[in-house]
C-alpha cells in the first residue's frame, strides 16, 4: 500500500487558499434575485392578518409570497409545520412573508412595506415546565406538548441498584449549542423551461432533500437537481430540508428568476437548528470493586417549535446508555418535548456529548467514593473486542483500552510536571505552534491520572490557581447508524481513454475530506496515482444515492462502496485485457481506447453500492445499528481561578480509535476541531434566550472559541484495523467532541473538589458553585475533596 | 450621492463610483467580483473578510470604501499570484471558509486574535503560519 495513510494534502486546498471556491454566496447567475423574510417578533401568536400589496409595487421587487400564495403543504417529521406560516407563529423568527428582488436592499425594503397583525398568546420556553397541567400548548390540536417517549431497559435495574455498593445520583443540564458554520445558510433556486427545479443548496442530504422538497412543492422529486456548491461547515446544521430551501424554490418559481436566499450572520443564528437543550437525571451504580451495576436516566429534550432532528438524539442517547461500558442493568426513559423556542437539530455528536457528560461525571464520582484511579475505574468496566452488548451492538475492533492507556501516559499528575506547566498559545509571538505530534518531553515514570482529590499543585500556596486532571472516555457508531431503511452510498468508477480515473460517490464533502479519502481508496485500489483520479461534482443528477454525511458514517461506508467499485473497474480493465489478447501490463490507457475503437466495445465503469451488515432497532429498541463502533479517550488539564471562576484549558491528550487512518492528517484535524467544539460546549457557548428567541446571535455574544483559548492539544491515533472497514477503517467525525465538556468537568472537580452538572462552566457558574460548596463545607477555604 | 474613488487593488488601478455607506468587503465582492474575500459576520468579529490595506490587515467589512479612496489593498486573489500555499501541506483547511482571511491575517501581523475557525481547531493553522515563516525546504512531498 502506498496511498493508504499518507498525509495527503485535500484536493480542493489550492482552491480554498486562494480564495477560489464558490461557497453559496459566491454563485452568480444571470438575472439572480435576492430574497428576505419577514420573520416573527412574537414567541407565539394567531396570525390576524398580512398584507403584502404595497411590497408588491415596490421597485426592483419581482415576487413577494405569503401562506395564503404557496401550496398549504406540511413538513418535516412531525408534518407539523410550513414553510410559510398561515394561522399560528410559534417562535420568534417564524417565517411569516418573503420577498424577491433585484438586491437584498430593495427586497428588504419591500420587507418593511408588510403590514401583519398577530395577537399575542402566551409561550412557554423552559423544556422542565412544558409538560406542566395548564402550560400553553405549542401546538394546539396535538393536544399536549409532548413529542414522543423514548423507553429502553436491559436486566433489572432495581435488583442492580440494590447490590450496589456506591451510587451517584445528579441532574445535569445541557445547553443549547450553536453550529456557527462560519458561512451562513443559503441556497439558490432556479427553473427551467419545463419545470425542472435546480437547487444550489450546502445541504447533507442530497438525496433526501430531493423527495422532502419536492413534496414540499408538488413536483415529482426527478424534477429536482441539487447542486451542492463549496460547504462552508456542517456539523448537522445542514442535515433537514428548512423553510430557507422551500422559500427560494417557490419564490424562483413565482418570480421566473433564479433567487437567492442567504442569511446574514444573525439570522444564521436566529433560525439555527441548535444542538438540543437537555436535561439528564442519572444514576449510576457500582460495586465495591468498581465494576457497574446499574444505571438509569430519565431525560428531557427540547425540540423546540417544531420536530426536527433533535428530536431524534434520544436514540443516540439510549445507544449509548445501552452500549457504553458493560452494565448489566439498565433503564432509560426520555421525553422530547415542544417548546416555543428555534427548533433543535442535529450537531456532531448528536445527543452523545449529552449523555456521555452525565455518565463519564458520575464515573469519575464513582472511583472518588470507591477510592479508585478513574482510568483504572474505566478499564474495569471498558467495552472489549468481540462482545456484544446486551443492546444488541456487535462490537468488532475496539481501542477503549488502549486509549484510555495511551491518555493516561501521556498526561502526567500536575506534581509531576514543571512549575507553570507547558507554556501556551499567547496573544503574540512565541509559541504560535501546538503541533498535533508534540509529545511531552518530561516523561513520567510513574504513569497515573491522579485520582480525584485535593492537588499538590505547583502554585504557590495563595495563589488562586488550582489546577487538575481529568478523564473522560467515548463511544460512538463508527460503521454507518442505521437511522433510515437505507444506510447505503453508491459509487462509480469511470476510466477514460487517458487512463485517468473519476469517482463519482453518493457522500459529500463538508470540509472533512471526503472527497481526497475517496481518491486516496479509489486511487490504491486501481494501483495509480492520485493524480490520475478526480471527483466528479456534486449533483444528484450525476451522484449516486447516498443518505447523507452524519453518524460518522462517511469514511466507512462511502470508502467501501467507492473501493469496490474501483475493484469493480479495474476487474473489467483485466477482462478486457484478455478478451483483446493484450499482454497484463497493458496501461489503462490503451486497454479503455482499445475498447472504445473496436466493434462492440464497451466501457470500463466500476460500480459497487454498500449497505452495510447492520440494523434499524426492533420494538425493545435492541438491535446493531452500527457495522462498526469507535472508541476514544481524552485527558485534559485546567487551570481554574477560584477567586473569579475562570477555567483555562492548559492542555488535553486526545486518543481514538479510527480502525484505520487513511489520512492520518485529516484524523488529527477532526480530533482538533471536535476538541475545539467540545471546549466551546463546555466553558463558553450557550445559545440565551429572551421570550425563546436568541438574545446573542453574534460572535461576540455567542462566544465560540478563538485561536486564543485553544490549549497544547495531543492527538493519539490507535489503529484497531476494523475487519469491515475500508483498509480497516472506521469513523471518526463526531466522536472527538463526546467527551470534551466531562473530561474538562472532571479536571474542575479535580482542581477544586466542587462537581459542576451544568454547562457551559462560565466563570460565574464555577464561582456560584464554589462558594456554595465553601460556604457548606469549608468556610474559607476553596480545596479539597470530591 | 455617489463618490468617486480610486484604489489600487491585487496592483491595478480601480476607479469607481460607490454609494457612502458601502464597506469595503461589498465593494470587493459585489463589484469587483473578488469573491475569495469572505463575509462570515459583517460587523468585525470573525475575521473571514480580512483584506491587506496599505499593507496593514484590517476587517473588510468595517472599512468604508469611500475610506479606502487612493489605498492600496491586496485581496487573496493578489496573494494567490504569489504561490505561497503553506495551509495546503499541513492540512489547516477544512471547510475552507475561514482561509482567505487567515492568510491575508498572518500577512499583515502575525497575530489571529480576530480570525475565527469553525473547523480546525487552530492547531494546524498555526503550524502552518509558523511554517511558512521559514522556508519549505526538505518537506516531504506526500502524494505518490
Ligand atoms: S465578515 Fe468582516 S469580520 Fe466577519
Ligand atoms: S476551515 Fe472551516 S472555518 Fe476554518
Amino acid at each position: 500500500m502506498t496511498l493508504i495513510g499518507q498525509r495527503i494534502p485535500k484536493l480542493d486546498a489550492a482552491d480554498k487558499a486562494t480564495g477560489r471556491s464558490r461557497y453559496i454566496q459566491d454563485l452568480r447567475l444571470p438575472g439572480l434575485l435576492e430574497a428576505r423574510v419577514l420573520r416573527s417578533t412574537v414567541p407565539h401568536g394567531r396570525i390576524v392578518s398580512v398584507d403584502v400589496s404595497r411590497a408588491r409595487e415596490a421597485p426592483g421587487v419581482f415576487a413577494v409570497l405569503a401562506s395564503q400564495d404557496i401550496p398549504p403543504k406540511r413538513y418535516g417529521y412531525a408534518k407539523d409545520t410550513t414553510a410559510l406560516k398561515g394561522d399560528r407563529v410559534r417562535r420568534i423568527g417564524d417565517e411569516i412573508a418573503a420577498v424577491a428582488a433585484v438586491d437584498a436592499d430593495a427586497a428588504a425594503e419591500a420587507l418593511d412595506l408588510i403590514r401583519f397583525e398577530i395577537e399575542p398568546l402566551p409561550a412557554v420556553f423552559d423544556p422542565e415546565r412544558t409538560l406542566d397541567p395548564g402550560a400553553p400548548l405549542v401546538h394546539e390540536d396535538r393536544g399536549s406538548n409532548l413529542v414522543r417517549t423514548h423507553d429502553y431497559a436491559h436486566g433489572r435495574v432495581e435488583e442492580g441498584f440494590a447490590r450496589a455498593a456506591h451510587v451517584v445520583e445528579g441532574t445535569f443540564r445541557l445547553p443549547a449549542q450553536a453550529h456557527g458554520c462560519l458561512g451562513p445558510a443559503g441556497a439558490v433556486a432556479e427553473w427551467d423551461a419545463r419545470g425542472r427545479l435546480t437547487l444550489h443548496d450546502p445541504t447533507q442530504i442530497p438525496f433526501l432533500i430531493q423527495r422532502d422538497l419536492a413534496d414540499t412543492l408538488g413536483i415529482p422529486p426527478s424534477d429536482l437537481r441539487i447542486i451542492q456548491p463549496t460547504i462552508a461547515g456542517g456539523f448537522g446544521a445542514r442535515l433537514d430540508l428548512y423553510p430557507h430551501e422551500i422559500i427560494s424554490a417557490l419564490l424562483a418559481r413565482a418570480a421566473g428568476r433564479p433567487v437567492r436566499l442567504a442569511m446574514d450572520r444573525e439570522e444564521d443564528f436566529a433560525t439555527d437548528p441548535v444542538r438540543p437543550r437537555t436535561v439528564v437525571r442519572m444514576r449510576t451504580a457500582a460495586a465495591a470493586d468498581g465494576a457497574l451495576l446499574a444505571r438509569e436516566a430519565d431525560v428531557i429534550v427540547d425540540c423546540g417549535a417544531y420536530v426536527s432532528w433533535g428530536a431524534v438524539t434520544p436514540i443516540v442517547m439510549m445507544h449509548t446508555m445501552g452500549s457504553f461500558y458493560r452494565v448489566p442493568h439498565v433503564k432509560y426513559r426520555a421525553r422530547t418535548v415542544y417548546t416555543n423556542t428555534a427548533p433543535t437539530g442535529a450537531f456532531r455528536g448528536f445527543g452523545n456529548p449529552e449523555i456521555t457528560f452525565a455518565i463519564e461525571s458520575q464515573m469519575d464520582e464513582l472511583a472518588a467514593r470507591i477510592g479508585i484511579d478513574p482510568v483504572e475505574m474505566r478499564l474495569r468496566n471498558a467495552n472489549q473486542p468481540g462482545e456484544v452488548t446486551p443492546q444488541g451492538s456487535r462490537i468488532t475492533s475496539c481501542g477503549m483500552k488502549e486509549c484510555l492507556e495511551a491518555v493516561r501516559e501521556r498526561m502526567p499528575p500536575p506534581g509531576t510536571r514543571p512549575p507553570g506547566g507547558r507554556p501556551l498559545l499567547r496573544a503574540a509571538g512565541e509559541n504560535l505552534v501546538a503541533s498535533a505530534t508534540q509529545t511531552e518531553t518530561e516523561s513520567p515514570s510513574s504513569p497515573a491520572i491522579c485520582p480525584a482529590g485535593r492537588i499538590e499543585g505547583t502554585e504557590p500556596a495563595r495563589s488562586p490557581l488550582r489546577r487538575g486532571i481529568g478523564v473522560a472516555a467515548v463511544f460512538h457508531v463508527g460503521g454507518g447508524a442505521r437511522i433510515y431503511r437505507s444506510d447505503g452510498c453508491g459509487a462509480m468508477v469511470k476510466i477514460d481513454d487517458f487512463g485517468k480515473a473519476t469517482v463519482v460517490v453518493g457522500a459529500t464533502d463538508i470540509g472533512q475530506g471526503m472527497e481526497t479519502v475517496a481518491a486516496q481508496m479509489a486511487a490504491e485500489e486501481l494501483g495509480v496515482p492520485l493524480e490520475a483520479v478526480r471527483i466528479a461534482p456534486a449533483d444528484t443528477d450525476v451522484r449516486p444515492w447516498d443518505v447523507g454525511v452524519h453518524a460518522s458514517r462517511t469514511t466507512f461506508i462511502a470508502g467501501n462502496a467507492v473501493r469496490a467499485a474501483a475493484k469493480d473497474a479495474k476487474r473489467q480493465i483485466e477482462a478486457a485485457r484478455t478478451a483483446l489478447g493484450l499482454p497484463p501490463d497493458t496501461p489503462y490507457d490503451k486497454v479503455v481506447r482499445s475498447e472504445h475503437f473496436r466493434d462492440q466495445g464497451s466501457l470500463v465503469i466500476g460500480r459497487a453500492y454498500f449497505d452495510p451488515p447492520n440494523a434499524m432497532v426492533d420494538a425493545e429498541n435492541k438491535g446493531n445499528v452500527s457495522a462498526a463502533y469507535v472508541f476514544g479517550a481524552h485527558a485534559a488539564e485546567v487551570e481554574v481561578d477560584v477567586e473569579t471562576g475562570q477555567v483555562r484549558v492548559l492542555r488535553v491528550v486526545a486518543a481514538h480509535d479510527v480502525g484505520r487512518a487513511i489520512n492520518p492528517m485529516y484524523v488529527e484535524g477532526q480530533i482538533e476541531g471536535g476538541v475545539m467544539q467540545g471546549i466551546g460546549y463546555a466553558l463558553l457557548e450557550e445559545v440565551i434566550l429572551r421570550e425563546g428567541g436568541m438574545s446573542n446571535p453574534n460572535f461576540l455574544d455567542y462566544r465560540m472559541p478563538g485561536p486564543q483559548d485553544m490549549p497544547s492539544i495531543e492527538t493519539v491515533i490507535v489503529e484497531t484495523n476494523d475487519p469491515s472497514g475500508p483498509f480497516g477503517a472506521k469513523g471518526i467525525g463526531e466522536p472527538p467532541l463526546v467527551p470534551v465538556a466531562a473530561a474538562i468537568a472532571n479536571a474542575v472537580a479535580n482542581a477544586t473538589g466542587v462537581r459542576l452538572r451544568e454547562l457551559p462552566m462560565t466563570p460565574e457558574r464555577v464561582w456560584r458553585a464554589l462558594r456554595a460548596w465553601a460556604d457548606v463545607e469549608a468556610p474559607g477555604e476553596i480545596c479539597g475533596k470530591e | 450621492m455617489r463618490h468617486s474613488i480610486a484604489m489600487t487593488v491585487n496592483g491595478r488601478r480601480t476607479v469607481l463610483d460607490v454609494e457612502p455607506h458601502r464597506t469595503l468587503l461589498e465593494v470587493l465582492r459585489d463589484r469587483l467580483d473578488l469573491l475569495g474575500t469572505r463575509e462570515g459576520c459583517g460587523v468585525g468579529e470573525c475575521g473571514a473578510c480580512t483584506v491587506l490595506l496599505n499593507g496593514r490587515a484590517v476587517v473588510s467589512c468595517l472599512v468604508l470604501a469611500v475610506s479606502a479612496d487612493g489605498a492600496e489593498i491586496t485581496t487573496i486573489e493578489g496573494l494567490a499570484k504569489e504561490g505561497r500555499l503553506d495551509p495546503i501541506r499541513t492540512g489547516a483547511i477544512q471547510c475552507g471558509f475561514c482561509t482567505p482571511g487567515m492568510i491575508m491575517a498572518a500577512k499583515g501581523a502575525s497575530v489571529l486574535e480576530g480570525n475565527l475557525c469553525r473547523c480546525t481547531g487552530y492547531a494546524k493553522i498555526h503550524e502552518a503560519i509558523a511554517q511558512s515563516a521559514s522556508p519549505p525546504a526538505g518537506r516531504e512531498t506526500t502524494s505518490a
